[in-house]
């Protein structure tokens, strides 16, 4: 049973009526429902290309953040093979938050890390929703560093609402970790491919987005600050999330004017989640394509473009 | 000489130039209520006197207190685009830095200057919290890249007093990319052996905290100064508990293994000059109102004023 977001409530109830309908029929078998389920089916799939056309930068956030949505551990075990998880900072813990490890790309050894949000209650908390403590961050660098003395590409997929803004996290070094997260990422001499799969939040996603190539889902966004708050800070009320929405320009399509996103993937229609075979499939082209465009280049050569396209960052706005 | 030129011009005179002369002149310290002389309290570079809370002090005050004999040239920063996304809360965009630059007197959050500190010659960076909160946007993040460049160039150590709520929200996405630009410019310090000390002042949190600010040689803070990535407020909601006293305080984070130092402000210069001048490898500085170490050193130079150290001397062959 699909969850519908608070802008899909008509399309709830079409999609309701033809499974009634379709419940009906099967109780009954002299019924023939066909014709007119596939009529609303028909109106349901209209109103859903329609919904999905043109969606609002905060219709976007709900999306990016829809419990269904796909999450690194599905495209992890969709797109990869021989996935290795490695564990641990070396320091002072493994941090769910952040998985990682070792696989294989259409047959490339590659190091794969991202944030996992989790799937049920339970998960979720394991996975602390996402928001990775500092031992994440090092965990990565830990993985990047090896993928870079090893000389594998570096797929990083990000899904995060931001760092967690918790007392632990403070007391060991939070924004240190982030920071030398970053840092690693401008290191390393191995392609790093970055993608953000659903929502890009802040510091937390800078960590692991530093990269030679930044792809974003269609309806996924990455920005300084949750929309929340941003209209809570600027606007002094946490519910102008729509209008901080607007403005902060989170959407894929702003970030490619702007720079920050190299390409867009296509979703299917009506979200990730809603056919995630076809999502799996244009992520794994997606990575395929730019780490073709990449595993040529020398070390220091990616190292060099990698910094200077973040130097030039910034030098194009919005147009008018 | 008549009452026109004694009286008369020296009013008009007033008016125009809009001297600074504070409004109140005593000022009534956050901390301990104490009222302090306004001459004073500069003098104690915004300290008070009485209690040693370390009041806020803006860039070009701290560089004139830090740079020998007070003087320093401003380095250029590229000027980027403004309001790059046509940002508007509750206000525009352009009119919040209208009205920054109108309360401050600056044209924005951080002012880059090379000058010589004991001697030493050095390029500075701070970071101004009364400038929109100090927040790094992305002139901030030129002012950086700027300021590294120009400490490549000149073969010189760069010092960086941070101050900053956090990223610029204004500048929304390309403000957070100032975390990775700025991280570039500490790597171009870093590959070309040069010292990279920054001096964490109150507060310094966010992205700051999460990029430049914790990526040092050496960390100093000034004492109490609040430094996080979260701020105490945003945890206490998601918690749900009170934070104890001091914490994400400057001695707090000196305790859990953050950083370096906790240096008084009035200390901090004397503490940047020996550090710097061991990374650098050079001699000892000479304060001019102390004998020569040794007496092979040359002559001392001509008198330098007792507060100030007089040329290094040559190491004796």
């Amino acid at each position: 049973m699909t969850q519908y977001l608070d802008f899909e409530k008509p399309l709830a109830e079409i999609e309701g009526k033809a499974e009634e309908l379709r419940a009906l029929a099967r109780a009954n078998e002299e019924m023939d429902v066909a014709d007119e389920a596939a009529a609303l089916d028909a109106k349901a799939a209209t109103l859903l290309a329609d919904l999905y056309k043109d969606l609002s930068p905060w219709r976007k956030c709900q999306v990016a953040r829809h419990p269904e949505r796909p999450h690194c551990r599905d495209y992890i075990n969709a797109l990869f093979t021989e996935y290795t998880p490695l564990a641990g900072d070396r320091n002072f813990a493994d941090d769910l938050a952040v998985m990682g490890g070792l696989a294989r790309f259409n047959d490339t050894p590659v190091m794969v890390i991202g944030h996992e949000k989790g799937s049920d209650t339970k998960s979720r908390i394991d996975h602390n929703f996402g928001m990775a403590r500092p031992e994440g961050y090092r965990k990565a660098v830990r993985l990047m560093q090896m993928a870079g003395r090893f000389g594998l590409p570096v797929i990083t997929l990000v899904d995060t609402a931001g760092a967690y803004p918790g007392k632990g996290a403070e007391e060991r070094g939070q924004s240190e970790a982030i920071a030398r997260s970053t840092e690693t990422c401008l290191q390393i001499p191995v392609p790093l491919i970055s993608v953000i799969i659903g929502e890009g939040g802040s510091g937390g996603a800078v960590a692991f987005a530093t990269a030679d190539r930044v792809a974003m889902l269609e309806h996924s966004i990455y920005s300084v600050i949750s929309p929340e708050g941003c209209a809570s800070i600027l606007w002094k009320d946490a519910e102008k999330m729509r209008e901080a929405a607007e403005a902060l320009r989170l959407t894929a399509k702003d970030l490619k004017t702007l720079g920050i996103c190299d390409r867009i993937i296509d979703e299917p229609k009506g979200g990730a989640h809603r056919d995630k075979t076809a999502a799996m499939a244009s992520v794994s082209k997606a990575i395929a394509e730019m780490l073709k465009d990449l595993e040529k280049k020398k070390g220091d050569v990616l190292v060099k473009e990698r910094r200077q396209k973040y130097l030039k960052l910034g030098s194009k706005g919005l147009a008018a | 000489m008549n009452w026109i030129t004694n009286y008369v011009r020296p009013r008009i005179n007033s008016i125009f130039s809009r001297r600074e002369t504070p409004e109140n002149l005593w000022q009534k310290c956050d901390e301990c209520g104490t009222m302090l002389f306004h001459r004073e309290l500069s003098d104690n570079l915004n300290v008070c006197t009485n209690c040693g809370h370390h009041m806020a002090i803006t860039p070009r005050e701290r560089f004139k207190a830090l740079f020998d004999g007070g003087i320093f040239g401003e380095v250029k920063v590229p000027e980027p685009i403004a309001d790059p996304l046509h940002f508007r809360d509750q206000k525009r965009y352009p009119d919040r830095m209208k009205a920054a630059q109108k309360t401050t007197g600056e044209k924005e959050a951080m002012l880059v200057a090379t000058g010589e500190i004991g001697r030493t010659p050095i390029v500075a960076a701070a970071q101004d919290f009364s400038f929109m909160g100090g927040s790094m946007g992305m002139y901030v993040g030129n002012a950086i890249i700027a300021a590294a460049e120009e400490a490549v160039k000149l073969k010189r150590p760069m010092v960086l007093f941070s101050a900053a709520g956090g990223a610029r929200m204004q500048e929304g996405i390309l403000s957070l990319m100032q975390m990775p630009r700025t991280t570039v410019a500490v790597q171009m310090l870093k590959e070309a052996g040069l010292p990279y000390i920054v001096v964490l002042t109150h507060p310094t949190t966010g992205g700051v905290t999460a990029s430049y600010a914790m990526l040092g040689d050496v960390h100093i803070a000034e004492p109490n100064a609040l430094i996080c990535f979260a701020g105490p407020r945003v945890i206490e909601q998601t918690i749900r508990e009170k934070l104890p006293e001091g914490f994400q305080r400057a001695e707090y984070l000196l305790d859990h293994g953050m950083l370096d130092r906790v240096t008084p402000r009035t200390e901090m210069r004397e503490e940047l000059i020996t550090i710097v001048r061991m990374l650098m490898g050079l001699p000892p500085a000479v304060r001019g109102d102390l004998p020569a170490p040794t007496a092979a050193a040359p002559e001392t130079p001509a008198p330098a004023p007792a507060d100030k150290p007089a040329a290094e001397a040559k190491p004796a062959k």
